[in-house]
């Protein structure tokens, strides 16, 4: 039963063959958990091997084993004998006042631990017969004094309130040598997080319960304030975590994720609590006065509030600098309205031979041919084919016309440097190169984004948006792009790893991420200059590329520089030497790259 | 030419189902079609793969006593596949029905299987079948076909697909009776796959055990869960003696996923129940 290694795991360097690193494991482990039932349980390192009922924390390695098979196993024996703890209930009980009882808490949480390591074998060996081969693999046979012991703890009823009067019982005796796969007990901490929890399930409970009863209340006839709260009733199992949700004795099939709320809450009380259930006023629920709780925790977790972490590529170490910068995406201001309207007035010539031009590009629907199936005959190759027969001929099978739509599933990125070089005459030209790409856009119909970046060192990578992709290019759009303006820094490879991750949403056959800058990237702030920045930017156009995204950069650039074949190696590129013609230079840049 | 060959083939879509097609009613499924049936709506059979619909619809259609015609969608199926084209016969061109207008001719159920992979140039067609009027346009042969009382129109559609062009529009999903298919519970899923496969219960017990945990991966790694279907094949294997484990590997870890971490994970779930 040993857990084959997935191939990923083959290329990190191990210290040592047969040692295991959970980093290599968690993944596995996490999803195993996750599939066995109930709460979701993360696995992390951790100095102490145990579970505050959410978390289960783990060493950083194991390599007690001669062979890498077995500390693999290990490793799972660990990861579930602490789901188990949480799925059958040890901390349902008050475990910090139970061992002020024992007249030494060491020895009555050491026998309260192995008691309840019995017990959960015996739960597995009910639901999981695999898991508890594995754990009884692992330990040695308990001692004949405890047969008694483990008979009772083996009954289908045995809860931890057993272990515990046991505990009691066997308290004056040394308990065994601790199973191999035995943490601790943190009962404190396991409470904290479990009473944290119950009160936020209790609430949102209460929120669903509100929502469905409002629905059975409002097709009653919308007479809600008169009418009693229709009772709600939920029929639960510990043992499978299966459970019936009745309002008004009809069967009602909540949505998963309610779903999933129920079976944490049986997992901690074993049922659910009749109080849980009751409605708070006549008839309805007052809405939640804290909804917030649970969002502002998440995002304090994260440690920038909106920001999206992602790597950078560190040429020296050879490796990525792992959440290394935080992005944030925010609107650009709008600015002059009468400029795009400037711009059309002064281009109007171009603007309209552009939109001929990529009209002609647009999908027409084909009829095609001679094909072996289709809508319609094709009389020509009927008539053919009926000469072909008078003389003797093979007669063609393919006779058939056939309405095809060469379409155009195209979404395109445009990223434009807004960093402080741009000012000036650039800015003015990415704006009209903008505006004059959106005017052939609309022609053409392909979908299109735009967004700006710009920056601060790592931890301020601005992504300024312009145009969504659901967006259509309106007066807000057109308020954007004249509101364009030249920032601060250039850090350009988290701009193309956050808008390739935009794109790739996208469903689309062709994917294009068309970049408009003037030149090295750049950020004085903690280095991001010279080779690193263009190693950096490299590297993210590889993964664009590596990702589905085709990448293509057009910089403006007065002298040309050797760098730009090297740092677009993944892309195609253009150089342009006079700002000027930027604007109809990348228009006809997107026109040949799509045709 | 081979298209006499083809003209059989055809034909022979449209069956009457002979034996009753075992089916476990979850809910009010049989109710609900059956007065949809009468009112002479038409309906919608929404939910995730391998649950039943199909099973469903066969159930309904011997259970009525009608002949029915199943069309599984696909990216290339047009309104003139749904509805019938000319083709060459000897030295004629003969006119040949397609299914949904088979279908129309003689009341029976017509079922588009996966309406959402369809063209959308088909909706043409279903939208006049689908409301009061009742009738199939024939453009080319300029023939209306009213549909007889008996005739249904059935449509599948699995809304658990993310991307926005499988979305069913509202214009035609509000013209249908709407009946959702869950996976059944425990019990009665270990029953389908006792009848399907004749595995023993307890085996099957553990078989829907499994299934439930991979359902609980839905999201986290998995598109979809294990359906009844794979369940049941994994219970195939088993019956004619193939170890549990290799079934269920084959039968419901490699069917899932192509993740080698998520396999091993599926793998270990294996393990723990067999």
């Amino acid at each position: 039963m040993a857990v084959a290694r997935p191939p990923g795991a083959a290329r990190r360097p191990a210290a040592d063959a047969r040692g295991v690193h959970l980093r290599d494991l968690a993944r596995v482990l996490e999803l195993v958990l996750r599939g066995l039932a109930g709460r979701a349980l993360r696995v992390e390192t951790g100095p102490e091997t145990y579970t505050d009922t959410e978390t289960i924390f783990l060493p950083e390695s194991i390599d007690a084993a001669p062979e890498r098979a077995a500390n693999e196993r290990r490793y799972k024996a660990l990861a579930v004998h602490h789901w188990a703890q949480t799925r059958y209930g040890t901390f349902n009980a008050d475990l910090e006042s139970v061992l002020e009882g024992f007249a030494s808490r060491g020895r009555g949480l050491a026998w309260i631990n192995l008691l309840e390591a019995v017990r959960l074998e015996a739960c597995l060996r009910r639901g999981y017969p695999g898991l508890a081969r594995l754990l009884a693999s692992l330990r040695p046979a308990l001692p004949d004094d405890l047969a008694r012991v483990e008979r009772e703890l083996s009954r289908p009823q045995a809860s931890v309130g057993d272990s515990i009067r046991l505990a009691h019982e066997l308290a004056a005796g040394e308990p065994p040598a601790p199973f191999p796969y035995l943490g601790t007990l943190h009962p404190g901490e396991a409470q904290t997080v479990r009473e944290a929890r119950v009160a936020k399930e209790r609430r949102a409970l209460h929120r669903e319960l509100a929502k469905i009863r409002g629905g059975l209340a409002v097709e009653g006839g919308g007479e809600i304030e008169r009418q009693p709260a229709p009772a709600v009733e939920v029929d639960a199992s510990f043992d499978t975590l299966q459970f019936r949700l009745e309002v008004e004795g009809e069967r009602v099939e909540p949505r998963p994720s309610v779903a999933a709320l129920v079976r944490s809450i049986v997992q901690d009380f074993g049922e659910v609590p009749p109080e849980y259930l009751v409605a708070a006023g006549p008839g309805q629920y007052a809405p939640d006065a804290e909804p917030t709780h649970e969002t502002e925790s998440a995002h304090a977790e994260s440690h920038a509030e909106d920001g999206i972490l992602y790597d950078e590529w560190d040429f020296q170490r050879r490796d990525y600098r792992k959440a290394w910068c935080v992005a944030f995406e925010s609107d650009v201001p709008r600015g002059d309205p009468a400029f795009v309207a400037g711009v059309r007035a002064q281009y109007a010539g171009q603007i309209a031979q552009l939109r001929r031009r990529f009209e002609a590009l647009r999908g027409e629907e084909k009829l095609l041919r001679r094909e072996h199936e289709g809508d319609d005959l094709d009389f020509d190759a009927v008539v053919e084919a009926y000469a072909d027969r008078r003389t003797g001929l093979e007669v063609t099978e393919r006779l058939f016309t056939l309405r095809r739509r060469a379409e155009r599933n195209i979404a395109a990125m445009f990223m434009v440097d807004m960093s402080g070089s741009t000012m000036g005459w650039v800015n003015e030209c990415e704006r009209t190169a903008l505006v004059m790409l959106c005017e052939a856009l609309e022609a053409l119909g392909d979908r299109y984004a735009i967004y700006g970046f710009s920056g601060w060192g790592r931890k301020r990578c601005e992504i300024y948006r312009i145009k969504r992709f659901d967006e259509r290019y309106s007066d807000a759009v057109r308020g954007r792009i004249a509101g364009v303006q030249a920032k601060d820094y250039t850090r350009m490879g988290v701009a193309i790893r956050h808008l390739s991750k935009l794109l790739n949403e996208v469903d689309a056959k062709t994917r294009i991420l068309f970049t408009l800058s003037d030149g090295k990237p750049d950020d004085f702030i903690d280095g991001y200059r010279g080779v690193y920045g263009i190693e950096d930017t490299r590297q993210a156009l590889f993964e664009a590329r590596a990702s589905g995204v085709h990448p293509f950069c057009i910089t403006i650039d007065e002298e040309a520089r050797d760098y730009l074949p090297h740092m677009y190696g993944a892309a195609s590129w253009a150089l342009i030497d006079d700002v000027r013609k930027l604007p109809l230079k990348a228009a006809d840049a997107y026109r040949r790259l799509t045709s | 030419m081979n298209d006499p060959a083809r003209l059989k083939v055809l034909e022979a879509e449209l069956a009457t189902i002979g034996a009753e097609p075992y089916y476990e009613p979850v809910g009010e499924e049989i109710a609900l079609f059956e007065a949809a049936y009468s009112a002479r709506v038409p309906v919608l059979l929404k939910g995730p793969t391998g649950c039943g619909k199909t099973r469903f619809v066969e159930h309904m259609a011997w259970r009525l006593a009608r002949p029915l015609v199943t069309v599984s969608c696909h990216d290339d199926l047009t309104a003139s596949d749904l509805v019938g084209r000319y083709l060459i016969v000897g030295d004629q061109t003969v006119w040949v029905d397609g299914p949904l207008a088979r279908a129309v001719r003689a009341g029976g159920f017509c079922y588009l299987d996966e309406i959402v992979e369809a063209r959308k140039d088909t909706t043409v067609v279903i939208h006049p079948l689908a409301d009061t009027r009742r009738c199939l346009p024939m453009e080319k042969r300029g023939e209306l076909l009213r549909a007889p009382d008996e005739f249904m129109l059935i449509l599948s559609y699995n809304p658990g697909y993310q991307s926005v062009l499988k979305e069913l529009k509202h214009s035609t999903r509000q013209r249908f009776v709407a009946i959702e298919f869950a996976y059944p519970n425990a019990d009665l899923e270990a029953r389908i796959v006792v009848r399907e496969s004749g595995l023993d219960r307890p085996a099957a017990e553990r078989l829907v055990k499994l299934g439930g945990m991979t359902r609980n991966l839905k999201g986290s790694g998995l598109d979809e869960g294990a359906s009844t279907r794979l369940l049941v094949h994994a219970a195939q294997l088993m019956v004619r003696g193939v170890a549990p484990r290799t079934a269920c590997h084959g039968a419901v870890a490699e069917a899932l996923t192509d993740d080698p971490e998520m396999l091993v994970a599926l793998d270990e779930l294996v393990n723990a129940v067999f």
